[in-house]
């Protein structure tokens, strides 16, 4: 028997310290820091010294990790759909044909390495001479397995742009709404239409008297990728009085934490109740009307909207309580004290943000979070745009990249390697980036949103390329597949299989599995789940425990520049390989070193170099080495970043309020896009409420009635307004998952799924969890823990209800983002009983031009499930 | 002798689930002899987090009871454990796998539902409190994985002489559960009305907007209970009330009204009173 040893990785929830014996896993735990780490930070606020605690802490899918590496779904070694023949018949209408029988597994049989890989190499060859590389179509899930070397932005872009192929571009769906509205309003196109977040802490420490948590779950959530690192900070704002005020269809676990006040619009009605509380501000006089004199555009004609001077409708709290649910007199005494208190609007979880976002009123909902915030005089002491999940006062000089800087790629159009990193790590000499030709704006790409669309009508057309933030007009920018001059897709090469649980009206993405054009489908993949079964040949991953990488606790950066002020602390982790790669999986890394040599570019790949090897000269292109050198680094396994007692302190928006040249260490506006170093990025530097961007477009002939240039209450589509609703009168939302990080962490037998509040065991079977208010319940004869059928005209998904007062009647609630997919029927057409409600939300792009999604708002009906599996064609 | 205890605020539980994970990922596949065996991986839930909501819609809330071994001194399962189960001079009350092998009475002797059958390995199983990592000094934390993984500061750990822990009872008025069967557990709670008992809770209106301000007084047979002013919201809330008629007066500026309302196992949301 060996001896315990303590080792060091990272994940999306938070850094660990992993402890192995006998090249087996035995446990993985938060860091607790000792006496050779730096010292944190103190904030003095209102006669209180505060200073976070000495340990970093963790999401529950990282602290049950060790399930997903030992599951009984890891794919361990290469396999090929058994009826596919590359030479012959190619049973294109049999894929995911055991999907339907319950045995996905008995479609494939095991194949060797050499082999699954001479079948790729020579498809991806023959399809290459006959069309060129644009018909190979890619991409890979939005979050991978943490680690800067092995990261989608970084081997995976590196090896598909020596290849070559067609990107589908991931819309900005974290952002939509600030994406596709916000940012014509305020600019920050370098955050998607996020605000900065910089010390608002401490300002909040010393000024907050109320925080509206506007569509914002920080407990679930974490902001992103920080873990419960806010929790304290939350607990510290409590203790000192704060007010802790929640919009939010569901009574989300922040309100049930530390909430006093709960607000539940219907679906899709959020923006009302903004506008309601502009109205009354604008009524009572109760807004800061020098700030805005001084900082907004078209504020003047948007305030005789609002007031109903030119369309008849006041949008007083009255009108807002026919269209939300709310009671005029709480939306009222919201307003009241709002603008009485010094208050800080957490608009979704990270300073924007928010499953509102994501719905049909995305739009408005987000830029009527910039019209309360800018009406109250944000950047002042005490009023700011903030969802206390930001503005820790670490470090922000010390350089250490995101994943989204592109890692070992060097990819400048498609990663943030441009802003820095790309420059201190390819000397371009001994070592070289990879660019890429086709992944551009004018080569082929198109949208993952439409991917089923692409493959089965053969065209289509939108607007923006994917996240497009070096500009606010980029994502007006036209769009239509196939590119001109390019061929059309005719194989997919998967990276995971999430999106049967992730994307909107997800059954579209089973059918398409079965068109004709679709000649090949590899699937690379470290479980057996989601749409992995509709593969060809599937390749087995590894974790990230079983392979070595570098990265910093939750930091992305990228279009979420600086990141990392959502820890208490920086920390920078040497990621270990653990343990061996299971059975014959590999790192992502290792696949594609492997396919580079078969495609003839091996050296180009990889420069001689294994994973250690990039990650010592990853390591050297960053601060790091002023503290340690990289054997030293190896041998701790972390590095707690020193306060920097140097630094200012610059309070975000701060010179906005003060009229001052910006002076935060945000990545944003580029010089040509200010006077003079001040105001914001939009064309007048102020705060739109009548987008001259927009404009611009309407008058260039894109008229745009979900989008118009004013900030208007515009009725989501899909809502109790709708016509839908008469035959699916129930608003059903969908937020991120609370026990798993989107599809990371359900499913594959993983210790998540016993959580009661996750999934449900019935007739020993784990359902996924609908929940629904009595009234609504009592009205279709269901019973907690009774297996239902949630439906529309889009499919069917059987659930467990779960019976709660969270919820106004008429709302239901189903997290996104189920792994499993498990359709009773024929895949694509029958009722899936795994979980992925995405099954039932629409896939219509938020407005004509604002290509987002708005899966957040789905009219639907449910009934208990009497075991029919419900196929619809 | 210092003894081991668990300290629970249920206020700051919010069924994160974090402490499941952790005592999964510390016992699935991993046997610690002469502690436990390896947990089952499907099932156990050596720490189980109850749920609980209260009141009606808009007026509610909900709250978590993570539920370990109680660790009782006057244990049930000792007794029924027929010198399989015993306790520590720490506190910690174990199971031994060899003579508990086949009892399955284990699991209805333990009125917390604290006890979990092995169906594989035929044993009963239950929290050891980590014993095998709180006596091992190479364990830095020092705690119990569940409470070392809580991200609230929910579970905390006291190992303190029983002098000094009766003292840490009284101090911060912490409770155990299900007091009346005299089990004496190791296993504390804070806040543990929000589970065991209920509100009144109400909007005042006078002219259709919140009243803030509003004297209200909760009377329990002619006996004042409790006061409180309303919040901007015109809302009041009386919590930690038993069963039983409570007659509610307002005073919002002079205008006054009395209503009489009944508990019965059930929090109230009385909606809008208009004054």
């Amino acid at each position: 028997m060996g001896e315990e040893v303590r080792l060091t990785n990272s994940t999306t929830g938070g850094p660990v310290f992993v402890y192995v014996k006998d090249g087996k896993i035995v446990r993985i735990t938060p860091m607790d820091f000792d006496n050779t780490d730096a010292p944190s930070w103190e904030i003095k606020a209102r006669g209180r010294t505060f200073k976070p605690p000495r340990k970093t802490t963790l999401k529950m899918y990282s602290a049950g990790f060790k399930s997903m590496i030992y599951s009984d779904k890891r794919i361990l070694y290469p396999m090929k759909r058994k009826d596919f023949n590359q030479d012959g018949e190619r049973n294109i209408k049999n894929r995911g044909k055991g999907l339907s029988k319950g045995d996905p597994l008995a479609d494939y049989e095991r194949i060797s390495w050499e082999e699954a890989s001479d079948i790729v190499v020579s498809e991806v060859n023959r399809i290459r001479s006959e069309h060129g590389p644009s018909a190979v179509l890619s991409t890979p899930s939005s979050h991978h397995l943490w680690g800067n070397i092995g990261y989608r932005h970084s081997a995976y872009f590196r090896f598909m742009n020596m290849l070559g192929f067609s990107y589908a571009d991931h819309n900005p769906d974290s952002w939509e709404g600030w994406f596709w509205g916000g940012m014509h309003m305020w600019g920050f196109s370098w955050r998607l239409g996020n605000p900065e977040q910089y010390h608002l802490l401490e300002d909040a420490l010393k000024h907050a008297e109320m925080i509206v948590f506007w569509s914002s779950d920080p407990e679930t959530t974490g902001g992103i990728y920080s873990a419960h690192e806010s929790t304290i900070r939350r607990f510290w704002l409590k203790e000192l009085g704060v007010k802790m005020v929640f919009i939010d269809p569901f009574y989300n676990h922040t309100a049930g934490l530390i909430g006093d006040k709960w607000f539940s619009p219907k679906i899709g009605t959020d923006h009302a109740l903004s506008f309601a509380i502009a109205y009354t501000w604008l009524t009572e006089g109760t807004y800061d009307k020098e700030y805005v004199e001084k900082n907004t555009h078209g504020f003047g004609e948007w305030a005789e909207y609002v007031l109903g001077k030119t369309d008849g409708i006041p949008k007083s709290c009255e009108w807002a309580e026919k269209e939300t649910g709310c009671p005029a007199c709480d939306i009222r005494a919201l307003a009241r004290e709002w603008a009485k208190k010094n208050t800080y609007l957490a608009a979704g979880g990270l300073g924007g943000w928010g499953g509102a976002c994501r719905g049909s009123h995305g739009i408005e909902w987000s830029r009527g979070m910039i019209a309360l915030a800018t009406m109250q005089g944000m950047g002042k002491p005490g009023s700011n745009m903030w969802s206390t999940t930001q503005g820790v006062p670490v470090d922000t000089d010390f350089y250490f990249p995101g994943y989204a800087e592109g890692g070992i790629s060097g990819d400048c159009e498609n990663t943030a390697a441009g802003f820095k990193f790309a420059w201190r790590m390819f000397d371009c000499k001994t070592t070289f980036p990879s660019p890429s030709n086709l992944n551009t704006a004018s080569g082929q790409h198109i949208p993952r949103l439409k991917i089923p669309d692409c493959i089965m009508d053969g065209k289509f057309q939108w607007s923006g390329k994917g996240f497009c933030g070096q500009d606010i007009a980029h994502q007006m920018h036209q769009y239509e597949y196939p590119a001109p001059g390019y061929s059309k897709i005719k194989m997919y090469w998967k990276y995971g299989g999430p999106h049967m649980g992730t994307m909107p009206a997800s059954n579209r993405y089973a059918k398409m599995y079965h068109t004709d054009d679709l000649e090949f489908v590899v699937s690379q993949s470290i479980w057996f789940e989601g749409e992995v079964p509709f593969a060809d040949i599937i390749l087995p991953a590894c974790t990230n425990f079983e392979r070595w990488d570098i990265s910093e606790f939750a930091n992305c950066s990228g279009y979420i520049p600086d990141t990392y002020i959502q820890c208490n602390h920086r920390v920078v982790s040497f990621q270990s390989k653990c343990i061996e790669p299971l059975g014959e999986s590999k790192s992502d890394y290792d696949i594609y070193a492997m396919f580079a040599d078969k495609f003839g570019f091996g050296p180009m790949y990889t420069e001689g170099k294994d994973e250690l090897g990039w990650m010592e000269q990853y390591y050297n292109a960053t601060d790091m080495p002023k503290y340690m050198s990289f054997e030293e680094f190896k041998l701790k396994g972390y590095f707690v970043v020193p306060v920097n007692k140097e630094q200012e302190k610059t309070v975000a928006l701060r010179w906005f309020a003060e009229g001052r040249k910006k002076d935060t260490p945000d990545w944003g506006p580029r010089l040509n896009n200010q006077i003079d170093g001040k105001g914001l990025q939009t064309t007048t530097g102020k705060v739109e409420f009548i987008a001259t961007s927009i404009k611009n477009f309407e008058e260039q002939g894109y008229e745009d009635e979900y989008r118009p240039a004013m900030h208007t209450y515009v009725p989501a589509w899909e809502s109790h307004h709708c016509e839908l609703a008469k035959k699916y009168p129930l608003g059903m939302l969908s937020p991120h998952p609370r026990f798993t990080f989107h599809t990371m962490g359900d499913g594959k037998d993983s210790f998540m799924n016993d959580i009661k509040d996750h999934r449900v065991l019935v007739d020993g079977y784990y359902y996924w969890i609908m929940r629904m208010n009595p009234v609504d319940a009592e009205a279709r004869e269901i019973e907690d823990g009774d297996l239902i059928r949630a439906y529309n005209d889009r499919g069917s998904v059987i659930l467990c209800a779960q019976l709660t007062e969270r919820l106004q009647p008429g709302t239901v609630h189903s997290y996104e983002s189920c792994a499993v997919y498990d359709p009773l029927g024929a895949p694509g057409k029958s009722a899936d009983r795994g979980g992925c409600v995405n099954i039932l939300t629409p896939d219509r792009y938020m407005s004509k031009y604002g290509c987002g999604m708005a899966p957040n708002t789905a009219q639907l009906e449910v009934e208990k499930w009497d075991g029919g599996t419900y196929e619809i064609y | 002798m210092k003894q081991w205890y668990m300290v629970i605020d249920v206020a700051t539980c919010q069924d994160c689930n974090s402490c499941l994970m952790a005592c999964k990922d510390e016992h699935v596949d991993n046997e610690w002899p002469d502690y436990t065996e390896a947990q089952p991986r499907r099932g156990h839930y050596w720490i189980d987090v109850h749920r609980h909501e209260r009141g009606q819609y808009p007026r509610i809330d909900v709250s978590f009871r993570p539920t370990p071994c109680q660790h009782c001194e006057d244990a049930p399962c000792i007794k029924a454990g027929d010198g399989a189960v015993r306790r520590r001079k720490d506190g910690i009350v174990m199971i031994d796998p060899e003579r508990a092998r086949g009892n399955q009475d284990l699991l209805t002797s333990c009125p917390y539902g604290a006890i979990f059958w092995n169906s594989e390995k035929k044993i009963a199983q239950k929290c050891t409190m980590c014993a095998h990592l709180l006596d091992s000094e190479n364990w830095l934390p020092g705690v119990p994985r569940c409470v070392h993984n809580c991200p609230t500061g929910s579970l905390k750990m006291v190992n303190v002489e029983q002098a000094e822990m009766n003292k840490i009872v009284e101090a911060e008025s912490l409770t155990v559960l299900r007091p009346e069967l005299r089990t004496k557990p190791h296993v504390f709670y804070k806040n543990l009305h929000l589970c065991e008992k209920n509100f009144i809770s109400a909007g005042v209106l006078i002219d259709e907007d919140c009243f803030e301000g509003a004297t209200v007084t909760l009377k329990s047979h002619g006996t004042v209970c409790a006061m409180e002013a309303t919040n901007c919201f015109g809302d009041f809330k009386f919590d930690g009330l038993d069963n039983g008629e409570y007659v509610i007066e307002i005073d919002a500026g002079g205008i006054t009204v009395s209503e009489t309302v009944k508990i019965d196992n059930k929090s109230l949301n009385l909606g809008f009173i208009r004054l």
